[in-house]
Order: C-alpha cells, then structure tokens, then sequence
C-alpha cells in the first residue's frame, strides 16, 4: 500500500449525456501532504475533476474512462455502497457555496457528526468532541456552542469554516476543496485561506484545491494544473507556472492578473461638468438603515468606484439612485435638478438617462426573448423607435458593444457568459444615457472575459463621454478604470478620494486591510502578509 | 406589543406565536385573509342560492299556493326585504349559533346539522386514519425506490385512481365486496346507538372509497416533493458524504419537505369533508353530504345555506391551517437568528 499515491487518478473521462466531453483524458496524483491546484475558467472541467476523485458525477454527466484510485483501489471498479464507504471518510469535499450545501432543517453539529457515526468511525460524543476541536482550530466562536446552531444563524464565513469542519469530521486522507473562498469577501477569504493551510499542514492531508483566482492558488498549492476545455494546458510547480508559463493561455491568465496590479489605462482627474450629487443619502429597509450619510458626485466621462465588503451598502447606493429603493434622507441631485427618490415619481426621460448593468446577465435577460427584442425594448420606449429604424438601431448598438449584426435574431441561451454581458451593455445603451451603474458587472464573469468587458467599457466611455458608477468589491478593477474611489463600511462612507489617493492610504485600518488584503500572483505573499499583520 | 415578563402561560409554542415577530405577523395575515375569504364565499354561496329560479314560498305552498297564501307566508319569511339585508341577518344569526329553520321539517337546521356533521366527520376522521400514514409511506417508498417496478406500480396505480371519480370508486368496491364476495354491506346505514363495531363495519366501504380517492393525490406529491428536493445543493453535499439515499431521504430531505406535504394533506383533509357529498349519497351514509342533497331536492334554502357555510368553514379553515404550518415547518422562520 505504501507505493500507491493517495490519488491516482489515469486518464480520466467525463461525458455529458449529449455526448460532449467534459473532461477529456486527465491524469493526476496526489502525495501526502500536497496541495494541487486545479484552475481554468468555468466549464473548464475544474469541479468535475474534482467530483470524480470522489467517485462522483453530476446528474446528466457520466465517467465513462480511466481509473480513479485510492491507495492503490481502483473505485470505478467497486459498487456504488463500496464507493460510499470512500466518500466521506476517506475522502471529503468541501464546496464553494457553504449556504447551499449545508442543510437548512438541521444543526451544523447534526450535519458535521453525521459523516462519522453513519460511516461508523465514532460515537456521537467522540464526534461531537471532535467536532468541537476542530471549531476551536477554526477560530470560530464560542466553540462548545457553535454546533448548535442552524446554518441561516452563522456568517458566510463562519459557514465556510463550518464545511471545512464537515469535511475534517472523518480524519479524511484527502480533501476536495472547490472554489471554498470565492463567494467570501477579500478579508474573509484571507483568514479562511491561512486556516486551511494550517489545517492542511497540521493534519498531513493532501488536498486538490479547485478555483479559478490565480493569487489565490498561488499561496496554498505546490503544484499547479492549468485546465481549459476538459484537457490538461500545462502543469508544474506553481512557482514555475507563474513564473514561466509556458504556453499561450497560462501567459494569458497571469498576463490578466499582473495587469490588475497596475493601473493600465490612463486616469486623469480633471472633473468638467457634475452630472450626479449625492448629499447626505440614508436608505432604510424596514427599520434598519442600509446607509446613512452618503455624499460623493460623478462627473462627464468619469468612473467613480465604490468599494467595500459585502453588507457594505455598496448596492443600496446604486438602487436608491436607480431608484429602485427610495433614499429615506438627503438629497440626490441629477444634472443641476432635484431627482425623486422612487422610480414611479420621475419622468421618462429622468428615467432613461440613468441605466443600470446587472451583476448576472443570465439573470437579467428575459430568455424567451431574442437580443433584437431586448435591445429593441428601451428604443421603443424611450424613443418610439419600430419597425425597421428600431432593427437597424439594434443593429448598430450591437456592432458598438462588439457583437455581430447576426445575434440579434439569437436566445440569451445560444450566449456565452461575456456575450450576454455586452448585450445588458448595448440595452443600457440604447437609451442614450448619462450615467451608468454598473453593479459587479465582471464578477460572475472569467478573468480573460472580464479583461475584454472592462476594455469596452473604457472605449464606450472614451466614445460616447458616459458616467459609470461603478460597484465592485474587486480592488484591481478599481485601480485600472476608477478616476473617483468611495469606500464603504458598514453602510457608511468611510473615505472619498481620487484613486490614487485612496491606493496611497495604506495606513488608514479599513482601507490598508482592504488593499493588503487582495492576494498577489507570487507563493510567498500569504507569509508575508501574516507576518505584516502579527508585526502591527 | 411583547410583554415585558414572560408568563407561564400561554406555554413556549404558544407564546412566540402570539408575540413573535415575522412569524406572528404572517399568521394573523392569514387568518385575517381566511376570514375575508369565508366572508366572500358565504355571500356568493347565499345570493346565489337567492338567485335559483322558483320561490320558496310557492314551493313550500305547493297545491294551495293561492296568490294572497303566498303573499302572506312571503311577509312571514321575511322574503320582502332586499336580499343583502336578509344575508346580513342570516350571517349574523349563524354568528350567534342560529342557522334558522328547516323549510321541509320546520325543526331548527342546528339540531339537524349537528349529529349528521358528526357522522361526517367521524367518516373523514377514520379514513384519515389510515388514508394519511398510508399514504406517507406509499410516497416516500416510492421516492426510496425511484425509477424501480415498485415506484412505477405505485404511481401506474394511483394515477388509475387519481382518474377515476368517486361515485365510480365507491360503485366498484359495492360490486366486487359486497355484490360479488359479500364481504360488506354495501349501505352505510347508521344510527345513534349503534354499537361501535357494526358502526364501523357498515362505514367499512365508505371508509375504503374515501381513503382511495384522496391516498393517490397525497401519495404522488409526497413522492413529487421528496424528489423535487432530490436536486438541492444540500442533498449532493449529503451523497458526497457517503450518505445512502434511505438516511438522505429521511434525515435530509423530510425535514424541508414536510411543510409541502403537510398543506397537501391538509388540502385533502378538506376534500374528505366536501367530498363526502358523492361519497355519502353513494353509499345512503347520513352525513351532511348527504343532508345537502336531500335539502336541494327539496328545495330547502335554509339548509342548503347552512350546509354550505359549514363546508366553507372546514375548507377555509383547513386551507389556512395549510399555508400556516408550511411556514412553522420553515426551518429558517422556527430558528431565528
């Protein structure tokens, strides 16, 4: 048994039921102790390969090749109770959503001992002892108590914590972690990297570690497996393919990243004409206040960023000068004139020059309707435009936004994620406005895609002199496009400033840990950030 | 509106429902809603049943229905005055316990209603018995055994049922247990008095017809729900922690589906009751079904009225009780933060 790796997995094939793919042909071993990096964009095949080294496919896919062992036990050889006997115990997975995995009826203590007492490993009091180690190793709070409470009733955070206790319930040999800091907030996400590489070196378990953030990879991963299509692009050492990518789409992908550490575009602070004032704007839902005391202004043909962690209020601003929610304090101005605070009280064309870009195209296009209609929509509306002046108007706002003439006969569905996002671009658009919220607008999106997004919107800008209100909590974007930066917290304005100004202020404590906290594209950057962090 | 020490009573349960906050609130919304709704649907069963053709006073006349008779017992019931103002009365009389006078008898509708509302009950409890648990894990069987002869025997079957009317149900059982095998009676006659096993045993098919019709519906969305759940994030986190699907289905999915479940058994509680009418007539059972049908034939406004209102009430009720304790079984509303 001692020859065998841990995993070893040999030319691994997954295929959709319409017969496409998925992954195609990977091989990969897994040591004690080591950390292997898969990335690539979505559909790339990542969590697939990750899923499989559990014996595991998703409904509507099949493995239909190779061998997937563990310790030397091929698992596609055994039955589906053999396989069980594996998952869990043996080998565990923790997922990028802890909201959605974990069960919302049960406790987090009945849901973390059960792997152990079902899989017969422990009693339930060893379990719950167990349990409640590994809280502690987790610093999570109050950790004889945190077991019982129900999923709803603990932080984003704290719930990824808890998946990783789930997933250490057992004592697994291996640990299938995807994408488990994607949906957390840059702080969260730092302290739970640096825990799981603790427990990951404390615990002597190997681990495949699933994500597509590049810095992120780079602090906890020995090696690195370079994903695209279903099939291997490169593989080694993660200094190394940071370093030295060897083929086109690896240099791609870090190209993306360092970009992000430098300001790219040209941004000048020269303020011409004041389009937006908000002074003083508090929004409440119900009796809480989401914001109180915001004031900043946007200009002709700047970007304003603002920033903060999530629950910051950064969308609330956005709606209540959507008005979407109506501000219950302060006043929004508009180009010199008072704007009301709900959408029903403004007129069309008040309407019309402030649009909105949503965080999830897939979500904000109707997909029953063609992209001519959706495009054609706002053109009818705010312009009377039909027939063939309004088709020949979808037209041009297509080739605008860099999508051919063709697509306006097209579903959403027949798009792809960046396709989708140009065509929410052309529908704001369309109705000629003067300010632009985009809100997260890249964040669902991959990094090269995201890259293409931010260049169109700097060349609309360029073009047409927009205004973008831009909400994001990503600070790289915000260095490279941002004139303006306002930083939020806890629904208050924190800072306001041009954006280097605010890049500069390293020592304020919420900015700096915002800046500090965003992972660079170099293996030794986690170490010296907590070593920075212990320093002060 | 919370109390600033707690009492020991009303008891824990109680006491949130009462003075919680989201929770409460939504209960009382309901209930307020299910009155309205009451309100609304003994109006339209009231001035509709107004608005069938013929006179009540002319019927009850029958051979001496003399022009100046009829106009006198019109005046004695009370038929002059507008309709709304009569419907006003009669809701508040019910409010007060007085559901009038029966056209036929002349007794008071209360005395009548109240011992065949029994017997009515009594049938929907007894096939409640055995219909609900029954059919909980007929479903949740079928659900274990997804895709497999049993699942598909179970749901060929009930879907057979599912279509067929009661009265073709109930027809069937009479030929076959009692014509054919004489097993049963097929009348359900009873009587006060009657002793408990014979009063069951002449309810036996009545039972066995209702059980029937509602099992299949309960069945099929108990399983529809389970497998429904099937997709959730949380069940492919419990498969990949090596669960099997009996402990998945039981321990991970019940607990979130058992709100849907319960306001589909709900839903078919107040079939059972309303749905006695057919069921009732089949079998000359005398429950209020079958009170209602004879009232109708003889064009008995007073009991018709006072039948429906009752039916209004137990479908209302139970339909609330539905939408209420879907969201006590809400995991996220029981445990708040």
């Amino acid at each position: 048994m001692h020859d065998h790796p841990l995993l070893d997995i040999e030319n691994l094939v997954v295929t959709a039921t319409s017969g496409t793919r998925l992954v195609d042909s990977v091989s990969l071993k897994l040591e004690r102790g080591s950390v292997l990096g898969l990335i690539g964009e979505s559909g790339a095949g990542k969590s697939t390969i990750a899923l499989a080294a559990l014996a595991y496919s998703r409904p509507g896919c099949h493995i239909t090749g190779g061998t997937i062992r563990h310790g030397g036990v091929d698992l596609m050889e055994l039955d589906e109770d053999a396989r069980r006997a594996y998952r869990g115990a043996r080998i565990a997975y923790v997922a990028q959503s802890a909201a959605a995995a974990f069960n919302p009826a049960l406790t987090l203590m009945d849901q973390i001992c059960e792997g152990p007492v079902r899989h017969g490993l422990a009693s339930r009091k060893d379990a719950e002892a167990h349990a409640v180690e590994l809280f502690t190793a987790l610093d999570l709070p109050d950790p004889a108590r945190f077991g019982r409470r129900y999923p709803h009733q603990v932080s984003g955070g704290q719930l990824q914590r808890a998946m990783v206790a789930m997933a250490m319930s057992c004592r697994p040999d291996i640990l299938v972690l995807d994408e488990p800091t994607t949906a957390l907030d840059v702080t969260t996400q730092i302290e739970v990297l640096v825990l799981l590489r603790r427990l990951i070196r404390d615990q002597q378990v190997a681990a495949l570690y699933v994500t597509h953030d590049l810095a992120v990879v780079a602090q906890i991963a020995d090696r690195i497996m370079v994903l695209r299509h279903g099939k291997l692009v490169e593989e080694g050492a993660t200094a190394d393919v940071l370093l030295r990518p060897t083929t086109d789409y690896a240099r791609a992908l870090v190209a993306e990243r360092t970009a992000a550490r430098s300001a790219a575009f040209e941004v000048e602070d020269k303020r011409p004409e004041t389009v937006l004032v908000l002074d003083h704007v508090d929004v409440s839902y119900g009796p809480k206040k989401a914001v109180s005391g915001v004031s900043f202004s946007l200009s002709r043909g700047e970007t304003v960023a603002v920033i903060g962690e999530s629950g910051s209020g950064k969308s609330t601003i956005a709606y209540s000068i959507a008005g979407l929610v109506s501000a219950s304090g302060g006043e929004i101005q508009f180009d010199g004139g008072d704007l009301p605070p709900g959408h029903r009280e403004r007129d069309r064309d008040t309407l019309r020059r402030i649009q909105l870009v949503y965080q999830l195209p897939d979500v904000a296009l109707n997909p029953r309707q063609s992209i001519g209609e959706i495009i054609g929509r706002p053109l009818t509306f705010y312009f009377g435009l039909r027939g063939e002046a309004r088709s020949a108007r979808v037209g041009e706002l297509l080739s605008l936004v860099g999508l051919p003439v063709e697509f306006a006969q097209r579903l959403p569905g027949q798009l792809s994620g960046g396709q989708k996002q140009r065509v929410c671009i052309a529908r704001a658009l369309a109705a000629e406005p003067d300010v632009v919220i985009c809100d997260e607008v890249t964040s669902a999106l991959d990094p090269l895609v995201a890259e293409e997004i931010l260049k169109l919107l700097h060349r609309l800008q360029a073009e047409l002199g927009l205004a973008y209100l831009f909400i994001t909590h990503d600070l790289g974007i915000v260095r490279r496009i941002g004139h303006r930066v306002v930083v939020l917290a806890n629904g208050k304005m924190v800072a306001d400033g041009t954006t280097a100004e605010i890049f500069a202020q390293t020592d304020h404590p919420y900015i700096g840990k915002l800046i500090a906290s965003v992972p660079e594209l170099d293996t030794g950057w986690l170490d010296r950030h907590l070593q920075e962090r212990t320093a002060s | 509106m919370a109390p600033a020490a707690r009492p020991g009573w009303p008891p824990e349960p109680l006491h949130l429902l009462l003075y919680g906050s989201g929770m409460a609130r939504f209960i009382f919304s309901r209930l307020a809603i299910g009155l309205v709704t009451l309100f609304v649907v003994s109006a339209l069963f009231y001035l509709g049943t107004e608005m069938l053709p013929g006179d009540v006073a002319t019927a009850i006349l029958g051979q001496s229905a003399t022009p100046a008779n009829v106009a006198k017992l019109r005046l004695s019931l009370g038929l002059d005055q507008p309709s709304w103002l009569r419907f006003v009365n009669w809701l508040w009389g019910c409010l007060h316990g007085d559901l009038g006078k029966s056209l036929a008898s002349g007794r008071p509708i209360a005395t009548l209603l109240l011992p065949r509302l029994g017997n009515t009950l009594f049938l929907a409890a007894c096939a409640a018995l055995i219909a609900v648990p029954l059919a909980l894990t007929l479903g949740i069987l079928s659900a274990l055994h997804e895709g497999k002869a049993t699942d598909r025997a179970s749901s060929a079957l009930s879907l057979g049922i599912i279509s067929m009317p009661e009265f073709l149900v109930g027809y069937g059982l009479i030929i076959v247990l009692s014509v054919h095998l004489g097993w049963l009676p097929s009348l359900g006659t009873v009587f006060p008095g009657m002793a408990l096993g014979l009063r069951l045993k002449a309810m036996a098919l009545p039972i066995l017809t209702l059980t029937l019709v509602v099992l299949a519906h309960m069945l099929r969305m108990t399983r529809a729900t389970i497998l429904a759940e099937m997709a959730a994030p949380y069940v492919e986190m419990a498969r990949l922690k090596g669960l099997d699907r009996r402990r998945i289905i039981l321990a991970h999915i019940l607990p979130n589906a058992s709100g849907p479940i319960i306001a589909v058994v709900l839903l078919n509680l107040a079939y059972m009751v309303a749905g006695a009418v057919v069921v009732e007539t089949v079998f000359v059972y005398p429950g209020i079904g079958q009170l209602l049908v004879d009232a109708v034939t003889k064009r008995d406004l007073p009991t018709v009225q006072a039948c429906g209102l009752v039916f209004a009430i137990v479908y209302v009720g139970l339909n609330t009780g539905a939408d209420v304790l879907a969201l006590v079984f809400n995991p996220r509303l029981r445990h708040r933060r």
